[in-house]
C-alpha cells in the first residue's frame, strides 16, 4: 500500500467530514435525551422538545424527582438488576457446557445436536411465545423472575460461540489430566473453564446486554408493576398525556448508562464477541 | 495443577468418559425438548383450533382462511418492506464505512468505531422515548427544525404509512450500523495484505481492488450479514411499539410479530394468533432453504 494509500487531501476532507455526519447523527439522540433530561416535564409535555439551550429552564428537578418519587423505578431497576445477573450466569454455565462438548467429545449423536443448535438459532423464538407462554402457566412461572429466565437459560448462540472457541483447546491437557484420574468435570471446570476466560467475558457482556434490554418476552411474564423490568416499566409511562416525563427522561438516561461504562471498560471483549459468528460460515 | 491425583474407581458415572457427554449436553436437550419442540408442535396443532379458556376443539383450516384479511395482508407487508429497506441500508452502506475505517489514513478512525456501535447497545424501548422527542409532530421538534432548515414542510411522523415507515427504518438503521461495521471490519481483517500489493504492482486502483479483491473475499460475511438482517426484518417489534404500542393509525406499523401479541394476548385467539405465527415460520424457513442451497454457507459444519 504504498502510492494509493496517500489520498488526495480534498478527498480526505470529505471522507472525514461524512464520517463526522454519521458520528453526530448516531450520537445525537444521546445528546437530546441528556439535554430533555434537565428540562422540566411541563415544557416538554407542551412544547416538545427544541434544541435552544434556555439556560434559565435547565435544571436537575427530574434527577431529583426520580429518586424521591421513583420508587418503583428503583424497583424496576433491581428487577433488571436481579434478571439480568441471574439469566446471564446461568445461560453462561450451560451454553458453555453444551459448546464445550460439542468441541471436543466424539459421542454418538455429537452432529445432530449441534445441527438442532443451529436451528434453533435460526428460527425467531417470537414465533413460538403463545404455546410458550401457556407452558409458563402450567409450570406457575407467571410473573417471576424464573419466567423470564428459563425458557432463554440455553442460548444457541453462546453454545456457538463457545463451541468454535473450545475448538481451539489444546486437547492434549484433557488426556494429562485423565492420566491423572481427574474426572470429567474436573476438568471442565478446573482446568478448561479458566482456558476459555476470553470467551466467557465476550458471552458475558452479549447476554446482560440481551437481558438487560430484552422487552417482548418479559412483557409477556410480568404482570405486576412491582415485578417490571426497565424496559416494560418505562414504556408503561410512555402515553402521550402522561405526567410522568420527569421520571420517563432521567429514567431512560439512567438506564442507558450501565451498558455505555461497562462498553467502555470492555470494548474489546463486545467486538471480538460480535464478530466471532460473522467470519465463520 | 493443584487437583489432587485420584485413581479412577471405574464404574461411578461421573468419571465415566461415556456420559460425560450426555451430561454436557443435557441441558441443551432439555430446553429443546421442552422449548423449541413441544411449543413447535404445540403451536402447529394451536393453529388448526379455536382456543378458548378452559377448551378448545378443532376447527380445521378456519384460522388460516381468517388470515385473508387487511390487517394481515398490512402485517405481511409492512414487515416485508421493512426488511427489504433494512437490507438496502444496512449492508452497502456499512460495508463502504467498513473499508473506509479499515484504512490506516483516516484519523480517528477508533473514534468512529465506537461511535457507531454505541445504539447498538441500547436497549430499543429505551432510545425510543427520545426517538419520540426528536420526531415530534410540532414544528419545533428536532427533525422538523431541520426539514424546516432544508426548505422542507414539516412532518407528522407517526401519522402516516410512508413516515411511519421511515421511523421503524431509521432506527433500525440507527441501531444496527455500527455492529453491521464491525462484522465487515472483521472480515476485511481476514483478507491477505499481499493480494492488494500484487494487485498494485499490476496497476489496480481503488475501485478494481474493491470490486475484485474485497467484495468476492467479503462473500461469507456479506452472506452472515445479509441472513440475520433478514432474520432481523422479520421478527421486528419493538421499533414499531416504540411509536405506537399496539396500535397504530390504519396499521401503519403492524408487523407480523406484533400481529401474533395482538390476536393471541390482546384478543385472546391463541388459535389464530399460531396461524400467523405458522406463517411466519414458514417465510423464514423458505429463506432458509434457498440460502443453504444458494451458499452452502453452513455444509463445512459438523
Amino acid at each position: 500500500m504504498t502510492e494509493t494509500a496517500k489520498i488526495h487531501p480534498v478527498a480526505k476532507a470529505v471522507v472525514v467530514l461524512m464520517l463526522s455526519l454519521f458520528a453526530v447523527v448516531a450520537l445525537f439522540p444521546f445528546f437530546a435525551l441528556l439535554l430533555a433530561s434537565f428540562k422540566p416535564s411541563t415544557e416538554l409535555l407542551r412544547y416538545g422538545l427544541n434544541l435552544k439551550l434556555q439556560a434559565h429552564l435547565l435544571s436537575f428537578k427530574n434527577y431529583i424527582y426520580l429518586f424521591q418519587e421513583g420508587a418503583k423505578y428503583l424497583t424496576w431497576y433491581k428487577n433488571s438488576l436481579i434478571i439480568t445477573a441471574v439469566g446471564t450466569v446461568l445461560s453462561l454455565l450451560f451454553s458453555s457446557m453444551v459448546g464445550y462438548a460439542l468441541a471436543v467429545y466424539n459421542f454418538k449423536g455429537r452432529n445432530v445436536i449441534f445441527i438442532l443448535v443451529l436451528t434453533v438459532m435460526m428460527i425467531p423464538t417470537e414465533i413460538l411465545m403463545l404455546p410458550l407462554y401457556k407452558l409458563m402457566v402450567s409450570f406457575k412461572m407467571i410473573n417471576t423472575y424464573w419466567g423470564v429466565i428459563v425458557p432463554t437459560m440455553v442460548a444457541p448462540i453462546a453454545i456457538f460461540f463457545f463451541r468454535q472457541y473450545a475448538l481451539g483447546l489444546p486437547k492434549e491437557l484433557l488426556d494429562a489430566a485423565r492420566i491423572d484420574g481427574c474426572s470429567e468435570f474436573r476438568i471442565f471446570f478446573s482446568i478448561m473453564v479458566p482456558l476459555m476466560k476470553p470467551a466467557f467475558g465476550a458471552m458475558a457482556i452479549l447476554q446482560a446486554m440481551g437481558y438487560w434490554n430484552s422487552f417482548l418476552w418479559p412483557t409477556i411474564i410480568l404482570r405486576t408493576e412491582d415485578m417490571f423490568t426497565l424496559p416494560i416499566g418505562l414504556s408503561g409511562l410512555l402515553t402521550p398525556y402522561g405526567n410522568n416525563y420527569d421520571i420517563l427522561i432521567s429514567g431512560s438516561l439512567l438506564t442507558i448508562l450501565p451498558i455505555i461504562v461497562l462498553f467502555m471498560f470492555f470494548q474489546r471483549y463486545f467486538i471480538s464477541g460480535l464478530t466471532v459468528g460473522g467470519v465463520k460460515g | 495443577m493443584q487437583t489432587v491425583p485420584r485413581k479412577r474407581t471405574g464404574n461411578g458415572i461421573i468419571f465415566s468418559q461415556k456420559a460425560a457427554p450426555y451430561i454436557f449436553v443435557s441441558p441443551f436437550i432439555l430446553s429443546f425438548l421442552l422449548f423449541f419442540l413441544y411449543p413447535s408442535i404445540s403451536t402447529i396443532i394451536m393453529s388448526f383450533q379455536e382456543v378458548l379458556p378452559g377448551e378448545t376443539k378443532f376447527i380445521g383450516v378456519e384460522n388460516y382462511k381468517k388470515l385473508l384479511n387487511p390487517h394481515f395482508y398490512a402485517a405481511l407487508r409492512n414487515t416485508t418492506i421493512y426488511t427489504i429497506w433494512t437490507l438496502i441500508i444496512l449492508i452497502p452502506l456499512p460495508l463502504v464505512l467498513a473499508v473506509i475505517l479499515n484504512s490506516k489514513a483516516i484519523p480517528g478512525r477508533n473514534f468512529f468505531r465506537s461511535a457507531y456501535f454505541i445504539p447498538a447497545l441500547t436497549s430499543t424501548i429505551v432510545v425510543g422515548v427520545v426517538f419520540r422527542l426528536i420526531f415530534g409532530e410540532l414544528e419545533s421538534a428536532p427533525a422538523n427544525t431541520l426539514l424546516k432548515w432544508l426548505g422542507l414542510p414539516p412532518q407528522q411522523w407517526t401519522m402516516h404509512w410512508g413516515t411511519g415507515m421511515f421511523l421503524m427504518v431509521f432506527l433500525a438503521s440507527w441501531k444496527w450500523l455500527g455492529v453491521n461495521i464491525l462484522y465487515f471490519l472483521s472480515g476485511l481483517q481476514n483478507i491477505p495484505k499481499e493480494l492488494y500489493e500484487s494487485a498494485e504492482m499490476d496497476g489496480a486502483g481503488a475501485f478494481r481492488k474493491f470490486f475484485y479483491i474485497t467484495l468476492p473475499l467479503l462473500k461469507p460475511v456479506v452472506i452472515y450479514v445479509l441472513t440475520i438482517s433478514i432474520f432481523g426484518g422479520f421478527r421486528m417489534y419493538e421499533e414499531s411499539f416504540v411509536f405506537w404500542q399496539n396500535q397504530s393509525p390504519g396499521d401503519i406499523g403492524l408487523t407480523l410479530v406484533g400481529y401474533i401479541y395482538q390476536e393471541g394476548f390482546m384478543n385472546n385467539d391463541m388459535g389464530f394468533g399460531s396461524a400467523v405465527g405458522i406463517v411466519l415460520l414458514i417465510i423464514v424457513f423458505v429463506i432458509n432453504i434457498i440460502q443453504l442451497k444458494v451458499t452452502g454457507a453452513f455444509r463445512k459444519e459438523g
